[in-house]
């Protein structure tokens, strides 16, 4: 197999989709490659999921640049791509004096960086907007433009969009060999398929610098620095409608207490660098800590409410910096390396900005046929009974309620596997089936025999999310 | 809309047995279940392993034999039933919506039945750290798959979760060629009953490791192993007993929750302890003509308990649909677990209906010679000693029309218990 494209991304992570959907603007062959089977499988799957307002980075940094100009683009991309976005402000909380001092670096930082709307506010404002908080806040910084979405969603929203505007992505491709031939650069994948490349960019997250050290680029290293989370079952009632920082320290922005777009607590993450790129393990030190520090903040929070806890890595470059630059040695090769936060926010202002440097580089053509909108499965729990009627006269598997804590039809199953999946977490990811209270407890089996079906092959063969995450080990009968 | 005398919500041991009942009262037999799974009879099916019925029936039957005897007198009395439909709505007037491929159907039922089941406690639920790879299941998704579907799920696996349903699985993996090296039990007794210990682990060498739990699993595609530390009495890791068990499969069974979201779209009033709406000694929930049995009242240990108590619901349902004034201007007494006792069922007594009735409840700690005691005003209406009390036990005491007749109405029945 040999494929030759323009411009060619390595990971499938929200900030390589979005680059990739942004570069089908123009009239580029286009290609990502993703040593997983499916696109959101390392960073973009496990963060916080806020859309930050711009305050917390250092002025003149790329990291602020981009998350400014990101939050600014965010409701706009959502809209297009059909993801959750809800703008519900965040506050950052303070518990004595030094903190308030903190409060008030960060707003006028926040100015700086062309941050609209911030203010502290008073302990009274705090606790008659969100009465839950600990009485033993003094101030907060309200933060207007913060928001929360769905990062695994919006990055298979860019990926269906690119995918629709002409991109290719190859799977399972895990890059071990990168060469120069004449004007391209040939790229190897471990099972020795290869594709060539006029533009080659580097999205590969915590492995970026392996990345760009293959390409005889720029030699840096990026640390992966481990967050624990919990999710908590759908409350009656939120007990914070907004995003909840505490003052951050130099490890980061804390522990956040925070709703998500379907209706979940979702708290943390804690930090701590870790040896191994993969180790996405969470530990019960890293778990009691989250938890204690979340219940400073919102004293009324319960272990009984847990339903999953998970952990995610972050790509922490050794300059502490976004690393989004062409090799000075290597002519178009582009590192877009150590996105870490505010790298959900930034993301789509990233991929314009790449998009339009390497469009003018390769002094290419818009593409007019170019669509911006993508529409997402229809969900039958967001649906009203007469829209939920209409869909399963035209759609009868959408009246087969498959998992029953998050009610998806079998509909939205067939249609996540039409525009994709391949796995169990694939479909958990666009479908939320397995996502609710009983984690997959009635719905796994249904599942690995809807894929089955549509995928045509053996229930041995289904995995969890690639490789050797089989779930069933050998057959014993027929049904 | 269609309309129903009674409509029982789910198609298990509890909703058929309330079923079959409300329909032997009704001139008007216009009962209807409503199940979402493809068959009738509920997790039962799925349960293969013999033990049900002991009670009942006087014999051993299997789940699903236990549970066609049930299905086999719905199919002769021609009792409505709807398969692979899903409840999504029930309002406190008593109209339900319900979906299957059809369509969407709204039905007007005199009485209701809730009769969903409960759902299994996960993982995530007991916070157990580590890697999230394949390999992972709770007891019931592994019954499913292999009992129903015909898969091996595993070489080598490791229980956690000494209950009925974690020892059964030990024995059931087993003889699917598994090995099962180990059924981990963070508390320092088993809540499964002794045969199952002897049966399911004893005769086939399966080690059960009492007040230890697992503290890591492993693996990044697979499972690769669990490490497991022995608990102190405060149930926290004791620090240097850490072991590592190599395996490819974990098997959670660590409890069951009432499945009670329809309930709570109702406005139905849910005891904390038990997970299930508070009923009276009819069965009746804080809403009128909504009756509740099963799992989804309080979790079980037996299935002929289950019936028995859907047969009391059934019957009150059909007498409300017939009959809903007898029901009004209810009052109750409160019906109160105190020392010691965890939770009690019913939770109240209606005054309108005072007939006997076996109070259910389970204790609070495994005890060694203890008495039960039911009391009122003051006065021990009746005692029991019991040598052995264990929380996985389900406990009952019947409530004759001789001790109700000593009742002040006025005052609470209180259920406790003292050690000897």
């Amino acid at each position: 197999m040999s494929r030759i494209y323009d411009v060619t991304v390595i990971g499938a992570g929200i900030v390589g989709m979005s680059i990739l959907r942004e570069l089908t603007r123009y009239r580029l062959n286009v290609c990502c490659l993703e040593k997983m089977e499916d696109v959101a499988e390392g960073a973009s799957k496990a963060n916080s999921a806020i859309v930050h307002a711009g305050y917390d980075p250092i002025e003149g940094t790329k990291k602020a640049r981009f998350n400014v100009e990101g939050n600014n683009i965010f409701a706009d991309i959502c809209n297009e791509l059909d993801v959750e976005y809800k703008m519900v402000g965040s506050l950052v909380v303070a518990f004595d004096d030094y903190e308030i001092n903190v409060l008030e670096e960060l707003l006028q930082r926040g100015k700086r960086n062309g941050v609209k709307g911030l203010e502290i506010k008073s302990q009274e404002w705090v606790f008659e907007n969100e009465p839950n908080l600990s009485r033993n806040i003094k101030a907060a910084l309200f933060a207007p433009y913060s928001g929360i979405t769905n990062p695994y969603k919006l990055t298979v929203a860019l990926f269906e969009n690119a995918v629709q505007n002409g991109a290719d992505i190859i799977f399972s491709f895990e890059v071990c060999k990168i060469e120069k031939d004449g004007d391209y650069f040939v790229v190897h994948s471990a099972d020795s398929r290869f594709i060539k490349t006029r533009v080659l960019i580097n999205c590969a997250g915590v492995y970026a610098d392996e990345i760009s050290k293959l390409a005889g680029a720029k030699l840096f290293k990026i640390y992966p620095r481990r967050g624990q989370y919990y999710i908590l079952d759908k409350p009656d009632k939120m007990p914070v409608t907004r995003v909840i920082f505490q003052v951050p320290t130099e490890k980061g922005k804390g522990i956040l207490v925070a709703p998500t777009v379907d209706g979940n607590v979702l708290i943390g993450p804690n930090s701590e660098y870790i040896d191994d790129k993969d180790d996405t393990a969470t530990t019960q030190k890293g778990l009691d800590e989250v938890f204690e520090k979340a219940k400073k903040v919102l004293p009324s929070l319960s272990k009984r409410d847990v339903i999953t806890t998970f952990s995610g890595i972050r790509a922490t470059p050794d300059n502490h910096d976004f690393i989004i630059e062409e090799d000075e040695n290597v002519e178009n090769f582009i590192n877009v390396a150590g996105i870490e936060s505010p790298g959900l926010t930034s993301s789509v202002a990233i991929g314009r900005y790449i998009a339009e440097k390497v469009s003018s580089k390769l002094n290419a053509k818009r593409n007019l046929n170019f669509n911006p909108y993508r529409e997402d499965i229809k969900r039958f729990l967001k649906l009203s009974d007469e829209e939920r009627v209409r869909m399963i006269k035209l759609y009868p598997s959408f009246g087969n309620i498959v998992c029953r804590c998050e009610l998806v039809s079998e509909y939205e199953i067939l249609e996540a596997i039409k525009r994709g999946a391949r796995t169990i977490d694939g479909i958990k990811r666009r479908t939320r089936a397995g996502m609710g209270r009983c984690q997959g407890g009635f719905c796994l089996p249904r599942v690995i025999g809807i894929l089955s079906r549509e995928l045509k092959i053996d229930k041995t063969k289904i995995t969890k999310f690639g490789k050797n995450s089989y779930i069933l080990t050998e057959k014993r009968w027929e049904e | 809309m269609e309309k129903y005398k009674v409509v029982v919500i789910g198609g298990g041991p509890a909703g058929l047995a309330a079923a079959l009942e409300s329909f032997k009262i009704l001139d008007d037999k216009k009962v209807l279940i409503i199940e979402r799974d493809k068959f009738l009879g509920g997790i039962l099916n799925q349960c293969i392993h013999p033990g049900f019925g002991l009670h009942y029936f006087k014999e051993e039957l299997t789940g699903p034999e236990y549970a066609h005897r049930f299905v086999e007198q719905v199919v002769e009395n021609r009792i409505e039933y709807l398969t692979e439909t899903h409840v999504i709505d029930i309002t406190p007037e008593k109209e339900i919506v319900a979906v299957n491929k059809k369509g969407l159907k709204r039905i007007k039922a005199d009485a209701i039945v809730l009769a969903m089941g409960c759902r299994e406690r996960t993982r995530g639920a007991i916070i157990t750290p580590g890697t999230r790879p394949a390999g992972i299941f709770t007891a019931g998704q592994a019954q499913r798959l292999i009992n129903i579907e015909g898969y091996r799920i595993g070489k080598k696996a490791v229980i956690v979760g000494s209950g009925d349903i974690g020892l059964i699985m030990a024995r059931r993996l087993t003889l699917e060629g598994i090995e099962v090296k180990a059924v981990v039990e963070i508390m320092p007794y088993s809540t499964g009953l002794r045969r199952n210990i002897v049966q399911c682990l004893d005769d086939f060498g399966i080690p059960l490791l009492l007040s230890h739990k697992v503290v890591k699993i492993h693996g990044k595609y697979r499972v690769e192993g669990v490490t497991i530390a022995k608990v102190d009495s405060q149930l926290q890791e004791i620090p240097a007993t850490e072991r590592f068990i190599e395996c490819d499969t974990v098997l959670f069974s660590v409890g069951l929750i009432p499945e009670n979201e329809l309930s709570k779209k109702a406005g139905i009033v849910l005891d904390i302890k038990t997970g299930g709406p508070v009923v009276d000694n009819t069965f009746s929930t804080s809403q009128k003509g909504i009756f509740a049995c099963g799992n989804v009242l309080h979790v079980h240990d037996l299935v002929d308990n289950v019936t028995l108590e859907a047969q009391i619901a059934g019957r009150y349902a059909a007498i409300y649909s017939q009959h809903p004034e007898l029901f009004e201007n209810n009052i109750h007494v409160n019906i109160v677990a105190k020392e010691g006792i965890r939770y009690v069922v019913p939770q109240k007594l209606n005054k309108n209906f005072v007939q006997p009735f076996v109070l259910r409840f389970r204790v609070d700690n495994f005890y060694k010679d203890a008495i039960v005691t039911v009391s009122n005003a003051g006065k021990v209406l009746v005692e029991y000693k019991k040598s052995i009390l264990t929380p996985g036990e389900m406990e009952s005491i019947e409530i004759s029309q001789k001790i109700l007749s000593q009742l002040d109405f006025s005052n609470d029945i209180v259920v406790s218990l003292q050690n000897i």
